[in-house]
């Protein structure tokens, strides 16, 4: 396409040429001045993403700075969040959105990546795309809505079956504490299960429909069956790009917010048991923002944003990048 | 796989044995398809259970007076959600005049002039601001509008917004621009037309309808997003069209409305999330039937 660029040689610059030349409107090739005053205009909106960008980072890094000065790198590791005593750390809040979301996590990828593997090879060519359509559909569901149908009924259902869990394995470490209230670990993560799985069947399935055709029938040509196919064939082939999608979608539960803050019971404090109440990064911000009487509190507020930032972009390359690796930039985030 | 044959004939015994291992093989094949599609069905009955659940609660409860009146008072029966209706429609309009010239502009740069490290490295960056969490963009909106006016206003929502439509706008548009086949441009640019009126009268035309879903695509997401307008919006139980003031959004509404302790509020949220359904779901369906999927291709 840049090829077809027409090569004229610009004759003689008129005024405008020359003053938009000067602010940097110009375009190799071209001596149309109104073609040099599109393409200026053009990478100034360009430009602009990267100001987007910075401005993003100095908004965060500002609004934190009284935090950042007061407890540095420490706030990470602090344990206590109290705003009487103005004492402000972050450890329970980035334990439990990590523990929230490899519980979602745990759960969401055998069920994902059993409907991707599903839809790539084993349903009926018509019923495909309906299928893609309908799990993709899950995506289009705006989180509060998620989270109000988890509070009325994925909280009741959760609350029963921890209390089962309680009174048969109550033993069992993970099962401490009280069962009955229903919010907390297991219904925040039972939630991002159910929202990050479309990410994680979207992106599984485009890439197990990227292994080789050959390789599927060389292994049918052997006379191995379609699972032994799919275990030892398309599985291990696939597998970079399949934990690639499967760190975009603990990204997505990371950053996760109005869900958990509706379901997780909202506790600032380590989390030992899955029945326990948690406040993820995300949920601690939402419930506490608008509180926030005093300045030091709202600038700690965004500190958390900022590690929340911080970690979310992490996941997200190191997914993004598996997935460019497996697939040689076939298969994009936002699919 | 491997069958145990230990002489030139095989015997029965391990004629037996190898129908047993084929056998077994086959089962495993058999509880494996089940497992699949049991997973599959499974994503789609509770994607059943959760829009059944939200029309079931929320519409019987739809009605004229739902749809246009203000909240009533706690303790008062009826009211409606119309100034969050109309609350939602106003930033999300605000926010698209931000997002869509920003976005459609930047991905004509980046595909209509290809620039090599300063092409890739801003859609790079697009990736990057599509995976931001929702909550973190609200501080941002929070830090750079409420904070230096002192009060939470609806210009601010529709900042984080646009924060949010931007690089969606930004991808699917590039996406677009790039199925346009570039014997199009050739011919416009062989008949002498300058390459801005090749873009604007060629181009876009052409990718006109790819445009427009990926710009429905982006005022979808944003229009279900409630993170980013705790802190910015607000929320505002009556009327208000200034833009300098609270004002009140649907998903806000479904929030407080949910998390609250009365029955009635309960209600109203279950109805005002089937309304919030309805409407990022046609314009999910809408698009997915204008933008064929690439799965297809």
């Amino acid at each position: 396409m840049a090829k077809a660029r027409a090569d004229i040689k610009p004759s003689s610059p008129n005024t405008a040429q020359v003053v938009l030349g000067f602010l940097g409107f110009r375009h190799a090739g071209t001596a149309n001045w109104t073609d040099n005053l599109f393409f200026g205009f053009s990478r100034l909106f360009a430009l602009a993403i990267i100001a987007m960008t910075i401005v993003l980072l100095v908004v965060l890094f500002q609004g934190a700075d009284e935090s950042i000065r007061k407890f540095g790198l420490g706030f990470l590791v602090g344990t206590d969040w109290n705003p009487v005593s103005e004492e402000f750390g972050t450890l329970p809040t980035v334990i439990g959105t990590l523990v929230i979301s490899f519980v979602g996590l745990l759960l969401a990828i055998p069920v994902s990546l059993g409907t991707a593997v599903f839809i790539a090879l084993y349903a009926p060519v018509r019923l495909r795309t309906p299928l893609s359509y309908l799990v993709e559909m899950l995506a289009a569901i705006p989180s509060v809505i998620y989270g109000l149908w988890g509070l009325f009924v994925l909280v009741p259902v959760i609350r029963m079956v921890q209390i089962w869990l309680k009174s048969h394995f109550g033993w069992f470490f993970l099962f401490s504490g009280p069962a009955n209230y229903g919010t907390g670990v297991l219904a925040a993560g039972v939630m991002l299960a159910i929202m990050i799985t479309p990410i994680i069947t979207a992106i599984s399935r485009d890439v197990i429909r990227a292994v080789p055709r050959s390789q599927i029938e060389a292994m049918y040509a052997l006379g191995a069956t379609k699972w032994e196919t799919v275990w030892n064939v398309v599985l291990p082939y696939a597998r970079g790009g399949i934990v690639g999608a499967a760190i975009l979608g603990l990204g997505r539960a990371i950053g996760e917010t109005m869900a958990v803050t509706m379901v997780g019971g909202n506790a600032f404090r380590l989390v030992t048991s899955v029945f326990d109440p948690v406040h993820s990064m995300a949920s601690q911000i939402a419930s506490e923002f608008t509180e926030a009487t005093y300045s030091l509190y709202v600038s700690s507020l965004i500190y958390v944003g900022l590690v929340l930032f911080g970690i979310t972009i992490v996941v997200n390359l190191l997914g993004q990048l598996l997935i460019w690796r497996m697939s040689k930039g076939r298969v994009t985030m936002l699919e | 796989m491997s069958m145990t044959t230990d002489t030139v004939g095989i015997s029965r015994k391990s004629l037996a044995g190898a129908r047993a291992q084929f056998q077994a093989r086959k089962l495993t094949d058999h509880v494996a398809t089940v497992f699949l599609s049991a997973c599959a069905v499974l994503c789609v009955a509770v994607l059943l259970l959760i829009l059944g659940y939200v029309v079931y609660r929320g519409a019987g409860y739809i009605n004229w007076q739902f749809l246009t009146a203000l909240p009533k008072p706690v303790g008062e029966a009826g009211g409606g959600v119309g100034n969050a209706l109309v609350g939602s429609a106003v930033i999300v309009t605000i926010a698209v005049l931000m997002a869509v010239p920003l976005g459609v502009g930047a991905a004509i740069f980046l595909n209509e002039f290809p620039s090599g490290v300063l092409g890739r490295g801003i859609r790079f960056l697009a990736d990057i601001l599509t995976g931001v969490p929702s909550i973190v963009v609200g501080l941002v909106a929070y830090g750079l509008v409420v904070a230096p006016m002192r009060h939470f206003s609806a210009i601010s929502g529709a900042v984080a917004y646009a924060f949010i439509m931007v690089p969606i706008v930004l991808i699917t548009a590039q996406e677009a621009l790039r199925l346009v086949p570039s014997t199009l441009r050739e011919a416009s640019l062989a008949l002498g037309v300058p390459r801005w009126r090749t873009i604007m009268q060629v181009v876009i035309p052409v990718s006109s309808r790819a445009l427009l879903t990926g710009i429905i695509l982006a005022i979808a997401r944003a229009l279900g997003e409630t993170a980013p307008m705790l802190f910015t919006a607000f929320g505002n139980p009556y009327w208000n069209f200034d833009l300098t003031k609270p004002m009140a959004t649907l998903p806000l509404v479904i929030y407080r409305y949910a998390t609250g302790p009365y029955n009635d509020w309960h209600e109203q949220a279950w109805a005002a999330s089937f309304v919030l359904v309805v409407v990022v779901l046609l314009s999910s369906i809408l698009t997915r039937s204008v933008l064929r999927n690439k799965f297809d291709a």
